[in-house]
């Protein structure tokens, strides 16, 4: 466990060296500022825009940080041959993969907060009231949807040649994902056989990133996900996250490292 | 004289020149563009392509009306036609129809659809107790893309002017007045507020006999002439003219409603109402 938390931090602080997380916050932050700048019919209470404005920022910058530190992690390693290293120390091919992954999911978990603490911040200053909880929930399901992202990321960096194919296919998918994968039942009923299993059969087997948004419970101001939902919904996760770490595994452990 | 206050006074005679050149240009070059001042970025970078922006941006504000429950893509035939729910009175027929239409959501047809609604706003609400102000800034840029949508400016007038911003809800109706010089909806809309809020029935009355008239010029030839709103405009002058005293006038709008109207039931009672109270004077 200990070389895992090792690896992870080294994840860690290439988060804090590279800029792409600063550049995606200030962006941001500009934006925001910009919109809530706005005078709209000498209402200074009109506040929902600028939540939706704000998470929306968030959803795309976390998942731009997931899949693009995610995505170079095992090509780096093996481009700058510091793979063999690494493995000679000695660590197992599954502790590189568990020490990348929980470094990124925890990288991201920490970009997360800062981001939150920005829109409850904006949205705080703007009602009059912090809805803390709503803001837990929001970014706990949000971070457990990213350690899904982040195993898939994985995968295609064991399986794609180029970390640029690897973000560019992983971002289709899991945007499809979250604009599509609710209906895809829907729109399997109205196809005729074989087309309709086909669909059905994928609607089953991708995992539903669309539940871990719960953007509209806090641009709205619903009253929470249940608790135990929230809770099964991250088992969920937890069982996709495991199973494609472990086809990571099962193809990174048989793979040429020479380029 | 030195080198260094040489290019200083260059600089500045360079920046007089520039500022000169650019009082002579700017009205000309606002003649070539032919667009005038009025002309946005956003129309000048998205063309004729911002209408389906307005519209999108317009539909954000009913979805924001509903508090995020409101169909989808795939429910899109279930979607609301028009407007009228988002000013419509509570209990009234135009809200208990949109009730019904609204109930999108199909028994989950699976474990996972299921589930799944746990994450989903399922409940229909509409935005209230000063709430309704939060359309606005989606209704704002809507008319910033496409001020021919005359819809926007009237659900638009309506929230400011129910949170008492009168003035401001006023200022947006006459942009819209400006953009669309012919529609009567909007000279309806201005009128309302004159009588509601300003409680100035000369002004209202003017507003809606130009609002009558409009609607006379543009409507008779129509296949569907948008009979809800004459009646509208009529019965609101009849109203206005039976307080000022004038029944004789109120008897002949509440006739013009009636003969135009899906329940002239009613309205046949207030004329002979009226005309009874006329015959006593």
């Amino acid at each position: 466990m200990n070389t895992v938390i090792a690896l992870s931090q080294v994840v860690i602080k290439e988060l804090y060296r590279r800029k792409d997380f600063y550049v995606l916050f200030v962006l941001t932050a500009v934006i925001t500022l910009a919109l809530a700048s706005a005078n709209l019919f000498n209402d200074t209470k009109i506040v929902r825009y600028l939540k939706e404005v704000v998470l929306l920022l968030i959803w795309i910058s976390a998942l731009v940080i997931a899949i693009t530190t995610t995505a170079r992690q095992i090509p780096a390693e093996r481009e700058n041959r510091t793979i063999f290293p690494l493995l000679a120390k000695p660590v197992t091919r599954g502790q590189v993969i568990l020490g990348k992954f929980l470094g990124c999911w925890l990288a991201c978990g920490i970009a997360l907060v800062i981001f939150y603490l920005f829109f409850g911040l904006v949205s705080g200053s703007r009602e009059r009231s912090w809805d803390v909880l709503g803001y837990v929930q929001g970014l706990w399901l949000q971070w457990v949807m990213l350690g899904i992202v982040i195993s898939l990321v994985l995968l295609g960096s064991v399986t794609f040649t180029a970390p640029s194919s690897n973000a560019t296919i992983t971002f289709i998918v899991v945007v499809g994902i979250l604009l599509l994968g609710r209906h895809l039942n829907q729109a399997a009923l109205q196809q005729v056989e074989p087309l309709r299993t086909l669909i059905y059969t994928i609607y089953f087997l991708i995992p539903h990133l669309e539940w871990y948004d719960v953007r509209d419970f806090l641009i709205y101001d619903h009253r929470l996900v249940g608790w135990a939902n929230c809770a099964l919904a991250t088992l969920y996760a937890a069982l996709y996250a495991a199973l494609l770490l472990f086809a990571t595994w099962v193809v990174f452990r048989r793979k040429a490292l020479n380029l | 004289m030195s080198t260094r206050r040489q290019s200083a006074l260059i600089l500045l005679s360079l920046a007089a020149a520039c500022f000169a050149l650019a009082t002579t240009l700017q009205p000309r070059a606002t003649a070539w563009s032919s667009r005038g001042d009025s002309a946005s970025i956003l129309k000048v970078l998205l063309g004729d392509g911002r209408r389906l922006f307005a519209d999108y941006f317009f539909e954000k504000a009913d979805v924001y009306f509903h508090s995020g429950y409101y169909p989808s893509i795939f429910d899109r035939n279930q979607a609301p036609k028009d407007t009228r729910h988002m000013t419509a009175e509570e209990d009234s027929p135009a809200e208990k129809e949109h009730e019904e239409k609204m109930n999108f959501l199909a028994t989950p047809r699976d474990w996972l659809e299921r589930f799944g609604r746990h994450f989903l706003i399922t409940e229909h609400t509409h935005l209230s107790g000063g709430n309704e102000r939060e359309i606005l800034p989606w209704l704002r840029l809507s008319a910033e893309l496409d001020p021919q949508r005359i819809d926007t400016y009237t659900v638009a007038a309506y929230s400011p002017r129910d949170m008492g911003k009168v003035s401001e809800a006023e200022q947006f109706l006459r942009e819209g007045l400006r953009a669309n010089p012919g529609s009567y909806e909007i000279l309806f809309e201005l009128g309302r507020l004159y009588q509601q809020n300003y409680h100035d029935a000369r002004r209202a009355r003017n507003v809606w006999e130009l609002a009558l008239r409009r609607w006379q010029e543009q409507q008779p030839g129509k296949k569907e002439p948008d009979l809800l709103a004459l009646t509208d405009i009529a019965v609101n002058l009849a109203r206005l003219e039976e307080s000022a005293g004038n029944l004789e006038r109120a008897i002949v709008y509440l006739e013009l409603a009636r003969q135009h109207s899906l329940q002239p039931g009613p309205l046949q009672q207030q004329i002979e109402e009226l005309k009874r109270k006329a015959g006593r004077k």
